[in-house]
């Protein structure tokens, strides 16, 4: 094994310098949930089938929906995903979600933030 | 300390050389192990219990979380067992992503487990090698679930990603490199005098103690058992899919490092035949949320040896009552065992080569040839549980309904200084403005 070693000394490093250096994500990695207002319609399915009780579906108007999102309790399983008959959420590269506050961890999406949500998936 | 006497010294349940909080009670006779109690329980999470509060679908992702090396196998072993009860068809392509998942899962698990062991017996540069190369695998299979470690790729009645010719190929790509280097780890594990030295006539197991002991996965097959539940009872894939099983005489640990290395050679074919016969189709079949009522046991082969779990169901959407037996329970009693008689520098690397976690073997466990206390009839014997180690105290035990056991509990911490009541009330505001 010793030349192995050897060896490896005059090579670079396997690891990266974060946060300096990322590492892409896969495309179809399970990070941070976006929702799409304008999608919902309202069904609670998300609410019914998410494990942790993370996401929350509010009436705010005639046929417009917003979503609470806990991503402190969000355990990243993409199930709501999978559930959502129209397609309104839907996960993102997303993963350096840490925060100092717990209650920046409560996301919310409705109509507003809308064009945010576009951008950000 | 007297030379003649025998000493207890207790190893956890908090230990720099355990990762998981579990408590061992060693017998010592100057440097020699006379006996060893193994106290089960620091881990318990009530998870069985919880999933009979969740559906079928929450459970999917809790049951994953029993463990977070071996996550493919409680998952579709989990799966496996709501598909008897519903009698659902489970699309080819389907079984055939879940056999993939699951060697790549394997690989990842005998790399981590190599590098455990190196760092365990003092040979970090072991770890650093086998870790870094882990890391392949680990990219794979985010590139395919989405996840590093939970993958979440099992639903019931099929998976829920398909594979394309893309990814594919970047399996392959990754699965040359890791043969590449296995060869390397082969030739390390068989010829490095420093691990073979090391290992040798540690933790030993005859083949009679380890069918005795019901030791399963590469702990038995070290000790020459020839048994894999991939080839005597074919889930998923398996059937199709030549592979051979890897069985060593050698009944130590070394023998324990052989029969994983080897594996891994055989999990890279496997993936490789998955890869080329993977049947064109659907990956899912629409399951109803109620699931019929009924009940099955289902048998995984783990990388740590077999895996069993029992579900019975009710027609609801919810399960009436979940079983887990993770490979770390059926091992553990062989731990105690191959620790007889052998010194205390050998028993970091002597638990560390079963692969134990803790966390999967915490569940509560019924010991039948406890007699059941006084005044308990036979049809309520099988609600009196008891923690593996607790046989001594179960002498005294009580029969207790869900409500009793709560009061008691919240009283017993009141008493030992710890209120309760208003962290409830809390909870129950909480609950109601629900």
């Amino acid at each position: 094994m010793i030349q192995e070693v050897l060896r490896s000394l005059f090579k670079k490093p396997v690891t990266n310098l974060y946060p300096a250096q990322k590492l892409e994500m896969a495309d179809n990695y399970r990070g941070k949930l976006v929702f799409h207002a304008s999608k919902c319609i309202g069904c609670r399915l998300c609410m019914k089938d998410c494990p942790t009780g993370a996401i929350t579906i509010n009436k705010v108007g005639e046929k417009q929906f917003e979503a609470e999102i806990d991503l402190g309790k969000c355990i990243y399983c993409a199930q709501c995903v999978d559930s959502c008959l129209k397609k309104a959420l839907e996960t993102t590269k997303n993963v350096e979600l840490a925060q100092l506050d717990k209650n920046k961890l409560k996301v919310v999406f409705n109509a507003a933030t809308e064009g945010q949500a576009e951008k950000q998936a | 300390m007297h030379n003649s006497d025998k000493f207890n010294i207790p190893l956890g349940p908090q230990h720099p050389a355990l990762k998981e909080p579990e408590g061992f009670s060693v017998a010592l006779k100057g440097e020699k192990i006379m006996g060893m109690d193994i106290r089960l329980g620091y881990n318990h999470r009530g998870i069985e219990k919880a999933c009979e509060e969740r559906t079928y679908i929450q459970d999917l992702y809790l049951i994953e979380r029993v463990c977070g090396i071996c996550s493919h196998s409680h998952s579709t072993c989990f799966v496996q067992a709501v598909e008897e009860i519903a009698g659902v068809q489970v699309p080819k392509r389907a079984l055939y992503i879940r056999t993939l998942i699951a060697e790549l899962e394997r690989v990842h698990s005998h790399l981590l487990w190599l590098g455990v062991a190196g760092h365990e017996i003092g040979f970090d540069t072991l770890l650093m090698y086998t870790w870094r190369d882990r890391e392949i695998v680990m990219d794979i299979l985010a590139l395919l679930t989405g996840n590093r470690v939970n993958y979440g790729i099992n639903t019931i009645g099929g998976v829920r990603r398909d594979i394309s010719p893309k990814q594919i190929e970047e399996v392959y790509k990754g699965i040359k490199t890791l043969e590449e280097r296995t060869r390397y780890y082969i030739e390390v594990a068989t010829q490095e005098t420093t691990i073979i030295k090391r290992l040798s006539g540690v933790g030993v197991l005859s083949r009679e103690d380890a069918l005795r002991l019901d030791a399963v996965g590469p702990t038995a097959r070290a000790s020459g058992v020839n048994r894999d539940v991939r080839r005597d009872d074919p889930y998923a894939a398996y059937a199709e899919i030549k592979f051979n099983v890897i069985t060593d005489d050698h009944n130590d640990v070394y023998g324990r490092t052989v029969v994983r290395v080897k594996e891994l050679m055989e999990s890279y074919a496997i993936v490789k035949q998955c890869l080329k016969d993977l049947p064109e189709g659907p990956i899912t079949v629409k399951v109803p949320r109620k699931i019929p009522a009924g009940e099955a046991t289902s048998r995984y082969e783990a990388p740590r040896g077999e895996d069993l779990h029992y579900v019975k169901s009710n027609g609801t959407e919810k399960p009436e009552r979940v079983k887990v037996r993770a490979p770390t329970l059926a091992n553990i009693q062989a731990v105690k065992h191959m620790l007889k008689d052998r010194y205390l520098a050998d028993m970091p690397i002597v638990i560390a080569a079963i692969d134990p976690c803790f966390s999967c073997t915490d569940r509560l466990v019924y010991l039948s040839h406890c007699e059941p206390p006084k005044g308990v009839k036979q049809s309520q014997k099988r609600d009196c549980f008891a923690s593996l180690a607790m046989t001594s105290r179960f002498k005294n035990a009580k029969v207790m309904s869900w409500e009793a056991l709560r009061t008691y509990s919240i009283e017993w911490h009141r008493v030992h200084g710890i209120d309760f009541s208003e962290l409830n009330n809390t909870f129950r505001k909480r609950l109601e403005k629900r």
